[in-house]
């Protein structure tokens, strides 16, 4: 027997879950940055007051409310009314709608640290105003909005470890119920760690060229 | 809706004193926790800015692991893990512990921002007038960093409060757990989860405001 | 009369850049020196040099025969430039203008003035308020005293800057460009302010790209470019007939 062994097994058993936590850390992106960016669009140039207050209603709401209080609501609490979602279903859902808050944030800042020149000289231009929006404003707010947007991405990752909870199988969950069957927790809760840690490694790289291509680092 | 709110009329009564409660123990937990965090997270600022090489380094690599690592698997190392190796703490030790240990990073680095965002200039005026670093630091740089960084604080403490929900996955009977325990009890997930959710609220949106409202510009 | 201040064979290199090749001058108590020149020419690099805001690379600067910002070295031991921290009382005998004023917005615009006076130089509380509130008079903003410095326009925020580094009673002001970064009308309320001080008998010397000022005002006038004196002399002299055709080059550009 080899001393390694025993961490071979853990993380062969914790690899198991890597898959998930991809799966739900992209899915719930993709529905996070797409909500999240028509929802930025719809607070910063709707004339409505209406959908501005509606969505900041949303936003207020998903942003003081922790996720594992939201992922129950989604889970355990629709099924009670009939609708009942799979744990995956309601971990993709849960996190993306928060997401949504998060991103429509990082965006509406963008666009609100533009100088209103940038409007003014594209409708002087002759543009209309949604052509002013979606090729003069919306690319720099984009620019603007990519470190934290990469951030946001390194969150999430960490954030799946949430949807244990509501037993979405990815890598916590696999560490949780190893260590129901072993005494190494130690080891199992570090490697899992680790885990984590290597996945989110390239992400944080990622940002940080980010921040040193568009200028927040010195 | 009628059959929605109605268990609202008929148990409030019950549930308010005890969901009172554990947001006290919730709010207790991410004070101490913030608190803790603060001082870690000066601590590592300090870290960040010194002049020696291996305090630096040792800074750069805390938090590179705590940005890269998940709360829960840092809460699960510190509660089950470590009595795999012979330390103990109970569980509202380890949650206090692990949300510090977390959010120092963050401190951290609202500090440094902060200190970024005040100019070169105010120093060399401080600097130029015989002050000492110590005195410029002390007089010209803190109490402006200070300013600064107050709203994103309050951002920081108000993120904290809301991951200490995770405490209830190492027994912390503090919100979450609470509702959970009353969810077996009562069967209405629903109605007790919502209420559990505009609890957090409650605490978590006056400090938003608050923090929005002193943001600098 | 000896120097005052004086400065030997002073260098500054930026990596391969020499900013300034070899700067030598004196300034005797109670002189004013303008220092003019292009922009990119090294003078308020060399102006930040005098109280080691920016280091040099090599020279000598003495302040009253003692030598500024660096330790003469034991035997065998080479001379060390000072830390901020063993500077501050060198700092604090030369009041310093800046170009952005830098004022403190943390601090009322009195306590922006009488601060160096209870930190530095130990006054008592009332001491310092009673000195700041003569140095705020000096330079007719007394009655803003309570004012947060933000609220003030960029001629008032020079004013009370001019106030602070009265508070150090130094024995020299520095002057980096007083009224580059003010509106045209409110460039003449600042220079009224110096031009005060300058009859009370102050050393100054001062970088500046007001030329007809520096002609009325200063005793002499030095012409930096290139990171050379290229031409010095009494200030009259130096701006209505220069000798060297780089200063007839400036002075005529610098006119249209």
């Amino acid at each position: 027997m080899n001393s390694l062994d025993p961490f071979l097994i853990i993380l062969q058993g914790l690899l198991r879950g890597a898959g998930i936590t991809a799966v739900v850390t992209f899915s719930a992106l993709a529905l996070g940055l797409a909500l999240g960016f028509a929802l930025s669009l719809f607070r910063q140039f709707s004339p409505s007051k209406l959908l501005h207050g509606l969505i900041d209603v949303y936003v207020e709401f998903f942003r003081n409310i922790p996720a594992l209080s939201h992922l129950f609501i989604l889970y355990f609490g629709l099924a009670s009314l009939g609708f009942r979602l799979s744990s995956m279903g309601a971990a993709i859902l849960g996190l993306g709608l928060i997401g949504a808050a998060v991103t429509c944030d990082i965006f509406r800042s963008g666009f609100k640290s533009l100088s209103p020149g940038q409007t003014e000289a594209a409708l002087a231009t002759g543009f209309t105003p949604l052509q002013t929006i979606f090729t003069i404003l919306t690319p720099q707010a984009m620019r603007i909005a990519l470190p934290s947007l990469g951030n946001f991405a390194v969150q999430l990752l960490k954030d799946t470890s949430v949807v244990s909870a509501i037993a979405a199988p990815e890598i916590m969950f696999y560490a949780r119920s190893m260590v129901t069957s072993s005494f190494q927790t130690t080891l199992i809760y570090a490697t899992a760690a680790g885990l984590y840690l290597v996945m989110s490694l390239p992400l944080m790289q990622a940002v940080r060229m980010l921040e040193i291509r568009y200028g927040r680092v010195k | 809706m009628i059959n929605f709110f109605q268990p609202y009329a008929e148990y409030g009564g019950e549930w308010l004193p005890v969901l009172l409660d554990a947001m006290l123990k919730t709010t207790l937990l991410s004070i101490s926790a913030f608190a803790l965090a603060v001082v870690f997270g000066l601590l590592l600022w300090f870290c960040q800015a010194s002049s020696a090489p291996s305090l630096r380094h040792f800074a750069s690599l805390y938090v590179t692991v705590v940005r890269g690592v998940p709360l829960l698997a840092v809460l699960f190392l510190l509660y089950f893990g470590l009595p795999g190796i012979g330390v103990t703490f109970d569980a509202f030790t380890a949650a206090m512990l692990g949300l510090a240990l977390c959010f120092a990073a963050q401190v951290a680095e609202v500090f440094r921002a902060g200190m970024m965002a005040i100019p070169k200039g105010q120093r060399e005026a401080a600097l130029a007038v015989g002050f000492t670093p110590g005195q410029c630091f002390a007089f010209i740089i803190l109490p402006q960093v200070v300013r600064v960084v107050l709203s994103p604080m309050i951002v920081t403490f108000v993120s904290l409060l809301k991951d200490s929900s995770l405490a209830s996955l190492i027994t912390v009977d503090e919100l979450v757990l609470t509702g959970r325990a009353m969810a077996t009890e009562y069967f209405l997930p629903l109605q007790i989860y919502i209420a559990v959710g505009l609890c957090y609220f409650l605490v978590a949106w006056p400090f938003s405001l608050l923090s929005r409202r002193l943001a600098v510009r | 009369m000896t120097a005052l201040l004086s400065v030997t064979g002073l260098r500054k290199s930026y990596g391969s850049v020499e900013v300034l090749k070899g700067i030598d001058f004196e300034v005797k108590a109670g002189e004013k020196i303008a220092l003019i020149g292009p922009s990119g020419s090294g003078k308020s690099t060399c102006l930040r040099c005098m109280n080691f805001l920016e280091k040099p690379s090599a020279g000598d600067i003495r302040l009253d025969g003692e030598r500024v910002g660096v330790r003469p070295g034991g035997r065998g031991d080479s001379e060390r430039i000072m830390s901020d921290r063993q500077l501050a009382p060198q700092r604090a005998q030369m009041g310093m203008v800046f170009q952005l004023f830098h004022l403190w917005p943390h601090l009322s615009v009195l306590e922006n003035v009488a601060i160096a006076a209870r930190k530095v130089r130990r006054l008592s509380a009332v001491e310092a308020r009673d000195l700041a509130m003569e140095m705020l008079a000096k330079v007719h903003m007394s009655h803003r005293a309570s004012a947060s410095p933000l609220e003030l326009s960029g001629g008032q925020q020079q004013r009370v800057a001019i106030a602070r580094a009265l508070s150090q009673k130094p024995k020299l002001m520095l002057f980096d460009e007083p009224t580059s970064a003010l509106d045209p009308e409110l460039v003449h309320e600042v220079l009224k302010v110096i031009e005060e001080l300058a009859a009370e008998g102050r050393t100054m010397l001062l970088v500046t790209h007001e030329i007809a000022f520096a002609r009325d005002v200063a005793d002499r006038v030095m012409f930096l470019d290139g990171g050379v004196i290229v031409e010095e002399g009494l200030a009259r002299d130096v701006i209505t007939t220069p000798r060297e055709p780089r200063t007839q080059a400036f002075l005529k550009q610098i006119r249209h």
